[in-house]
């Protein structure tokens, strides 16, 4: 369904992607896990135009993306993401950012809108607090409205930019288990994530990205149970015994 | 003292007929230059580098001319171009331009103040540029650009006491007309400067509003 062929992406004169190829299945969940600063983040980013590539091809369901062209909307609404940092809109309650897309992008009626948002919020555990700013909700609480509004899209996939990051670690919890609930129901996911466990239960794939490269990727649990590859082991140790 | 009241009873009511001009002159260059300031300000962030060079251009050629000129200039040169104003005319197109370029600078400071990640949002649930000024930028932009642009307000009622050297009959030259003709100057004077300070008044406590609403977010 998502396509990504020998992407090349360089920042001034840093390459972040040196040629990554990858695609993503129908319901898969991809797991996204690497180091700081390898370019995990950046291919999520050009897979929805957030940020366009040199050189290679993405494309969704056929469609390539190019961050500059008018179709750009188009496979935005198809593939939503949701940010590290929440990026909810602070002037709106929790429902108005729901339903801000359905209503000025997809045009929906206003009636059916809010129907679906609330049962979105409903369905991210947040019902009881659509009429609220985003400024009284927790983190966690925050990253849930994020997620129903992504899925306000009626997406076919939706990317997720290390979602859990910015989170107090005792909420971190709550958006995972949102997470594995959409995966449950079949949503397809790519996920930039320092959550191992998360990795390690959810996903079915995991790819290993460092310095701009593939360097390992295949099921979960055997990427992340046993490694292959010297770096992949070795950030894998770091990761989970830092100490 | 006294002799101060009975000039300003026999005053005020021919001032009053220069405050009603002033509140035009300022009304209609305020809302002119807030367009127009608009206007440049989004040109400047577009993105499109045609745009952004004719907004910068524009802003620091506005910025460069003193008001005096600009109005000077569209009262008594334009009409040798076949484009004759009336007074007032001149007076808020003039404030207006002239203005727009600080209105610009004030709109583009809170606009670009806004997080990137606002813009990305927007854009990750399939906006496009205008739509995301719209819904997403502007409302918050507006928080912030408040309170400077309350001071606009106030610089630009009492920039409108510029309309004078063009003869429109605002509340200088009226104070003016009627010092010159009966020699009274301290109580005309006096009049006029109590009467731009009331008028300030308001829009001093409106920014004063303006700000402790922007911090309280």
């Amino acid at each position: 369904m998502i396509e990504l062929r020998d992407i090349h992406k360089s920042f001034g004169k840093v390459e972040v992607l040196k040629g990554i190829t990858a695609s993503v299945a129908k319901s898969e969940v991809v797991c996204i896990i690497g180091p700081s600063g390898s370019g995990k983040s950046t291919i999520l980013r050009c897979i929805n135009g957030l940020e366009s590539y040199d050189a290679g091809e993405i494309s969704i369901e056929g469609a390539r993306v190019e961050r500059d062209s008018s179709s750009i909307v188009g496979v935005r609404t198809q593939v939503s993401m949701v940010f590290q940092r929440f990026n909810l809109f602070p002037h709106r309650t929790a429902l108005e950012n729901v339903i801000e897309g359905p209503l000025y992008v997809k045009k929906e009626p206003r009636d059916q809108a809010i129907a679906r948002g609330r049962a979105l919020l409903a369905q991210v555990g947040l019902a009881e607090k659509a009429d609220v700013h985003p400024p009284q909700l927790s983190g966690g609480q925050q990253q849930r409205v994020a997620i129903a509004r992504a899925l306000a899209m009626q997406p076919k996939a939706i990317l997720f930019d290390e979602p859990t990051s910015a989170l107090d670690p005792e909420l971190v919890g709550e958006v995972l288990s949102v997470m594995r609930k959409l995966a449950d129901d079949g949503m397809t996911m790519v996920v930039v994530t320092h959550e191992m466990g998360f990795a390690r239960d959810v996903a079915d794939r995991v790819l290993f990205i460092d310095d701009g490269v593939i360097v390992e990727q295949g099921a979960a649990k055997s990427v992340l149970n046993q490694p292959q590859h010297p770096r992949t082991q070795d950030f894998l140790r770091r990761v989970l015994h830092p100490l | 003292m006294q002799k101060f009241f009975s000039d300003a009873v026999e005053f005020v009511p021919i001032l009053l007929q220069g405050v009603w001009l002033t509140m035009v002159v300022t009304i209609g260059s305020l809302a002119l230059s807030t367009v127009l300031g608009l206007v440049w300000a989004l040109m400047r962030v577009s993105g499109i580098g045609f745009f952004t060079g004719l907004s910068a251009t524009v802003i620091n050629v506005i910025r460069g001319i003193p008001i005096i000129v600009l109005l000077f200039y569209l009262y008594f040169v334009m009409p040798d171009f076949g484009i004759a104003l009336t007074a007032l005319q001149a007076a808020i197109l003039g404030l207006g331009i002239a203005y727009s370029a600080y209105q610009a600078e004030n709109f583009r400071a809170g606009i670009e103040a806004i997080d990137k990640g606002q813009i990305e949002a927007a854009q990750s649930i399939g906006m496009g540029w205008w739509l995301t000024m719209r819904r997403v930028v502007l409302p918050q932009a507006i928080r912030i650009v408040l309170p400077p642009y309350g001071n606009i307000m106030i610089m630009m009622l009492k920039d409108s006491s510029q309309a004078s050297t063009i003869t429109v009959a605002e509340l200088a030259l009226q104070g003016k007309l009627i010092a010159s003709s009966t020699f009274k100057n301290t109580s005309v004077f006096t009049l006029v400067a109590l009467m731009y300070l009331t008028m300030s008044i308001p829009l001093i406590l409106l920014v004063r509003h303006f700000e402790k609403k922007a911090n309280r977010k």
